[in-house]
Formats: structure tokens, C-alpha cells, sequence
């Protein structure tokens, strides 16, 4: 291109020698590699084949299909690209929509509450009870409490929510109690006051348990030989607990609380849908439940994709700034 | 002399130094954490036995609020009013059919996918991670996933269920560190000897590899067992939905959380609802009741390789 501008045009063919060559005998070379390569390796690639086509199709389509929260989208065409993609550009139309839509910051500042509470008692509660099963010297007493705290894990969540209703409801356990101590009998599940603490104790007694896994391995990880010259120093067991134990867990306890604070905004959807009523949604509708009723239910996919699209990047946020600073303070990341 | 010191430090190794001389304190503390973790056992085992209990009672006694952890008036009624119903019984199967189909489908691709993975000579290797690693720090969204599903006409299928869940990364990455610690050699020979590479993975790889894919197989059956968004979004037929749906529609029904079908039960109703809840909470925990002490160590292994290499 130069060699035009500045050369006269008999020097032409000779530059074109001189400079394009490396790039030229470089470019087969590449091609021969790849092509040794692909004779070597093919079929390990086209076992890759399947998974790459779900990859494509089911997790970066639907990434694609985010530009409807950018989109006119009218359903029921017969183009499934304008089906998926929406038809033309609306700019930030939707955004400007949700962000001066008072129902969104309402379900927003929902959202931030129960994911503030999620975190505080989610997070430390399987520390302590690890801590707690670590000090227990009764080998099959420490199986068989692990064994039972584990069990809420593998129930689906719908069981549970039926269990959070028959717990709840005005002839279930709780009202029982209440009675007995000559209360009145509370409509639990209708009552907005009570639906934080609801999600909040039913999440501990499902998560609790199995959180404790890898915090009890990183335990056992822990040098022996750390505690027995904590206690040669005059350590008693709870400073050895202070100095030993939990310095030895903090890779991990900062591993999941990064993790924690990339699910934060994700708060218990599924769960929310269906222990949720009109009557709560005061205070139970989080982001992710309104955009699943503007956007499922009322059809308004762009609207609620941007939404959606808002939710998912402040989550990346969160999980990015929790990582680096782990990093720079405590040197623990995830990346 | 040199034995006793041996076996005291063998019993020193075993219990640990913490666990000498216990202190009075300590003494105080061990009791009161016992006290503890049997709280924890209670709490965690109350609302079963709960739910049992009243799925055993008759209706009034639950109306009266008397049903604790005893079953009161013992009855089977819900039971037999559950198990005569034609479509708890066709959801049921649907939920079998569903977690088989959905779960040989995950195995296949999270298999053969870790395999390639677990190749560290593989040209692209590296991108091959990385498309699977960016699925877990940005995902599409429930809408554009909605929209992408209806649209390829999947709805009101079983494709609706297994296909858009049928690679989990995080069972994918246990799987691959798994497979790395295969040793090389056997895999060298075994190409010496002619065998392709369908065949050595097929022959010689997945052989070696049950007890990981048992663990796998365990984890996306459970997930798939206990899934019901899936089926709420995309299926709209009674008949095709899973067991959970069925469930989810008591629920619904008796809480009036499901308003657009106004369905806000009168008083009675609400409690016939309450009783054949419980029976059908009942019904359909119990298989995973039944195989949880057998499967339960499998998940703690799978959840630490998947920790240790993840």
C-alpha cells in the first residue's frame, strides 16, 4: 500500500516481493499445521461437535437475543431471525421505560434487601456450623449430623415451598405455637411483614447444611502441626480457633463469598414464584419475579429483557469487583 | 520404648493434638455444641416428620390445628384419594420418562465434551474452555431463553426440558479434572495398538470412569427429578407435565397464588387441598428419601473434585 504512494510504479513488483513474503510463506505454513493438526486430532474435535452446537444454540443465542431489550419486538412473525431478534431498533427505549417505572424500583430495592439478608446469614451460618461439627470428636455423631443437614439439599424446590405452606399455614406448626402461648393464629403467607423472614429461614434450612462441605474439607486440610505450636505458645483452644483455624479456611470462605455476592441479584427466583401473592408483593417481588410477569405473562418481551439484561450486568459488576478486591486485599480469586 | 512412642504417636495423629487435656471449659463447650447440632438435626427433620404426620390425620384434626408430629385420627383416605387420581400417576411417569431421556442426553455431551477438554496437547483447547467457562459469568436471561425455546417450536415437548439444560459446567469441569487424572501412558498404548479414538474413550477411558459418571449420572437426575420451571414455562397440557407441576398446582390452588386462574378455594375446599398436599409432598420426596443415604457420599466427592479443580 505504501510502496504505491511512494515508489515509482516499476519498483512495484519487487517491494511486493520483498515485504508481503514472510506473511506469504507463513500463512501455509499455519495452514499445513492446521491441517496436520485436524488429521491427528479430528475426531477428538467432532466429539467437540455436540456440545459446541448446545453451546451455540442454547447458551449463546439467547446471549444474542438480548439486543430485544434494544428492539421492536412483535411476536408471531414469520421470520423466526425477527422472532428471535426483534424487527428494528429502538435505541434505549426500554431502558428509559424501566428506569422510570416505579414498580421497578420498588421490585429493585426488594431485590437488594432479601439478597442483603440472603447474604447475612447465608454466608457465615455454614462457617459456624462447620466450626461446630469440627469440634465434635464423635466420629459417626459427626457423619450422621452432616448426613441429616444435607438432606434439605436434594428436595425440589417446589417440595419445599409446600412445606414452607403447611409450616405456615393457619393450622400448620408455627400457628400451633403461637396459640399455645395465647396468640393469635397469623396468615403467614398473606402478610407482607412476615415474607422476608419466611424466604430467609427456609433458604438456611435448605443451604445450610450441604455449605458446610467445603469448608469442613478445607478444615481437615489444616497442618496439625500449625495447632500444636499455637498451643506450645499458650494458645487456648478458642484463640487457637482465631489464629489457626480460620486463617486456614479463608481461601475458601473468600472463594464463596465472591460466589455468594454473583448470586446476590439471582435471589431465590423459583422459590419467590411460588410462595409469593399478590398480597406480599410489597415486599416479595424482586426483579427477577416482575420481569418474569411483565415478560412471560403480559408478553412485553423487550421491556422485560431489558430488565433482564440490567439484572444480569450489575450481577457481572458484583462479581468482578468482589473478585478484584479479594485479590488485591487477601490475595484469594476465582480468576 | 520406640513402640510405645510409635502407637502414642499414631493415637496423638489420629485424634489430634487439639483433642488433649480437655479443659473445664472446653468440657462446657462440648456439651453445649452437642446441644447445638441436635438442634440442627431437629430443625432439619421437624418438617418432614410433620408433613408426615399430617398426610396420616383426618381432615378436621388438621382444621383444628392438632396435628403436631403424631398423626392424629390416623387415616389413609388422601392417600387412596391421591393414588386413584389417574393424573398424579401419568405425571409421575412423565417425571421418570423426562429424568431418564434428560439425563443419558447431559451424560453424553458432558462426557464427550470433558474428554476433549481433558486433552492438554488439543490445538484450541484453550478457546474450547473458555466457551464453556463464559456460560457461567453471563447467561442469556430467562426472556431471550423464553423466546428462543417457543421459537424453535419445542414447546409442550420433552426437548423443552432436556435440551436447553443438557450441559451443566460445573459437572462438566469435574468430569475434565477427572479425566486429566487419568495416567496418559494407558491411553498412549492403547493408540499404539491401533485402537481410534471413539475407541479408547469408549474402551479404555470410560471403563476407568464409572464411579465418576455414576456421580454424574446421580447429579443431573436429581436436578432433572426435581426440576418444574422448565415444564411451568413451556408446557401447557396437563397430561405432559412432570410430577413437580402437579404438586405446584396444589399449591397454587390452595394458596391463591396462582390468581389469573381464580381458583381462591373456599374455606373446606382449602383443607381437603391441605391434606392431599401433604400426601403428595409425601409421595414424591419419598424416592429421594429412599436413595439419599446411598447416594448422599457420591455428591460430597463429586462437590469436592469439582471444588479442588474448579
Amino acid at each position: 500500500m505504501t510502496s504505491k504512494t511512494v515508489g515509482p510504479p516499476t519498483e512495484m513488483p519487487n517491494v511486493a516481493r520483498v515485504i508481503p513474503d514472510p506473511g506469504r510463506a507463513q500463512r501455509p505454513g499455519r495452514r499445513r499445521h492446521w491441517r496436520q493438526v485436524l488429521r491427528r486430532d479430528w475426531q477428538l474435535y467432532s466429539l467437540a461437535l455436540l456440545p459446541l452446537i448446545f453451546f451455540a444454540i442454547f447458551r449463546y443465542l439467547p446471549m444474542l437475543g438480548n439486543v430485544i431489550a434494544f428492539r421492536r419486538y412483535r411476536p408471531g412473525g414469520d421470520n423466526i431471525f425477527d422472532n428471535i431478534f426483534g424487527t428494528e431498533w429502538v435505541g434505549l427505549r426500554y431502558v428509559r421505560l424501566f428506569l422510570s417505572d416505579p414498580t421497578f424500583w420498588d421490585v429493585f430495592s426488594n431485590t437488594l434487601i432479601l439478597g442483603t439478608l440472603t447474604l447475612l446469614f447465608l454466608f457465615p451460618l455454614p462457617i459456624v456450623l462447620a466450626l461446630l461439627l469440627n469440634e465434635v470428636s464423635n466420629r459417626y455423631l459427626k457423619r450422621f449430623v452432616q448426613s441429616v443437614s444435607y438432606l434439605p439439599h436434594f428436595l425440589s424446590i417446589v417440595i419445599v415451598a409446600g412445606m414452607i405452606m403447611q409450616f405456615t399455614s393457619v393450622d400448620g406448626v408455627v400457628n400451633q405455637m403461637l396459640r399455645s402461648v395465647g396468640g393469635e393464629a397469623i396468615s403467614f403467607l398473606q402478610r407482607p411483614e412476615w415474607f422476608r423472614t419466611i424466604y430467609v429461614s427456609s433458604e438456611v434450612w435448605q443451604t445450610v447444611g450441604w455449605g458446610t462441605i467445603l469448608y469442613l474439607a478445607a478444615l481437615t486440610a489444616i497442618d496439625n502441626d500449625l495447632y500444636e505450636a499455637a498451643r506450645i505458645d499458650g494458645a487456648n483452644r478458642w484463640r487457637q480457633t482465631w489464629h489457626v483455624t480460620l486463617p486456614g479456611i479463608r481461601p475458601t470462605m473468600m472463594t464463596l463469598l465472591i460466589l455468594n455476592i454473583g448470586t446476590f441479584m439471582a435471589v431465590g427466583f423459583e422459590k419467590i414464584l411460588l410462595i409469593y401473592n399478590p398480597l406480599t408483593y410489597p415486599t416479595a417481588d424482586v426483579v427477577s419475579t416482575y420481569l418474569f410477569r411483565v415478560g412471560v405473562q403480559s408478553g412485553l418481551f423487550s421491556y422485560a429483557a431489558a430488565i433482564g439484561l440490567f439484572e444480569a450486568v450489575i450481577g457481572l459488576i458484583l462479581v468482578v469487583a468482589a473478585n478484584t478486591i479479594s485479590r488485591r486485599t487477601v490475595g484469594a480469586s476465582l480468576w | 520404648m520406640i513402640v510405645a512412642e510409635a502407637r502414642e504417636s499414631v493415637v496423638q495423629h489420629r485424634t489430634g493434638p487439639r483433642r488433649a487435656r480437655p479443659t473445664r471449659g472446653y468440657r462446657v463447650f462440648q456439651v453445649v455444641n452437642a446441644v447445638i447440632l441436635t438442634g440442627v438435626v431437629v430443625a432439619t427433620l421437624y418438617p418432614f416428620v410433620n408433613i408426615v404426620a399430617r398426610s396420616f390425620s383426618e381432615e378436621h384434626y388438621l382444621i383444628m390445628g392438632e396435628v403436631n408430629l403424631v398423626p392424629r385420627g390416623f387415616s389413609t383416605a388422601a392417600y387412596k384419594y391421591v393414588t386413584a387420581d389417574p393424573m398424579f400417576w401419568t405425571n409421575y411417569r412423565n417425571t421418570v420418562v423426562y429424568t431418564v431421556v434428560s439425563t443419558f442426553i447431559a451424560i453424553v455431551l458432558t462426557t464427550t465434551y470433558a474428554y476433549v477438554l481433558s486433552k492438554k496437547h488439543l490445538r484450541g483447547r484453550g478457546v474450547l474452555i473458555g466457551v464453556a467457562m463464559l456460560t457461567l459469568f453471563f447467561n442469556g436471561g430467562l426472556i431471550p431463553n423464553y423466546v428462543l425455546v417457543s421459537n424453535l417450536g419445542l414447546t409442550n415437548s420433552i426437548w423443552a426440558i432436556a435440551l436447553p439444560n443438557a450441559i451443566s459446567v460445573f459437572n462438566l469441569l469435574v468430569m475434565k479434572a477427572f479425566f486429566e487424572s487419568l495416567p496418559v501412558e494407558l491411553e498412549e498404548a492403547a493408540a499404539v495398538d491401533g485402537l481410534s479414538t471413539y475407541g479408547i474413550l469408549w474402551r479404555i477411558v470410560l471403563p476407568l470412569s464409572k464411579a465418576v459418571v455414576a456421580t454424574m449420572v446421580l447429579f443431573y437426575a436429581v436436578s432433572f427429578w426435581n426440576s418444574w420451571f422448565s415444564a411451568f414455562l413451556y408446557m401447557d397440557q396437563q397430561d405432559l407435565w412432570p410430577v413437580t407441576m402437579y404438586l405446584r398446582n396444589l399449591i397454587a390452588g390452595a394458596t391463591g397464588t396462582d390468581m389469573t386462574a381464580g381458583t381462591i378455594a373456599e374455606g373446606d375446599q382449602l383443607q381437603v387441598a391441605a391434606t392431599i398436599q401433604s400426601v403428595t409432598i409425601v409421595l414424591t420426596v419419598l424416592p429421594i428419601l429412599l436413595v439419599y443415604p446411598f447416594i448422599q457420599r457420591y455428591f460430597v466427592s463429586g462437590v469436592m473434585i469439582g471444588a479442588v479443580k474448579g
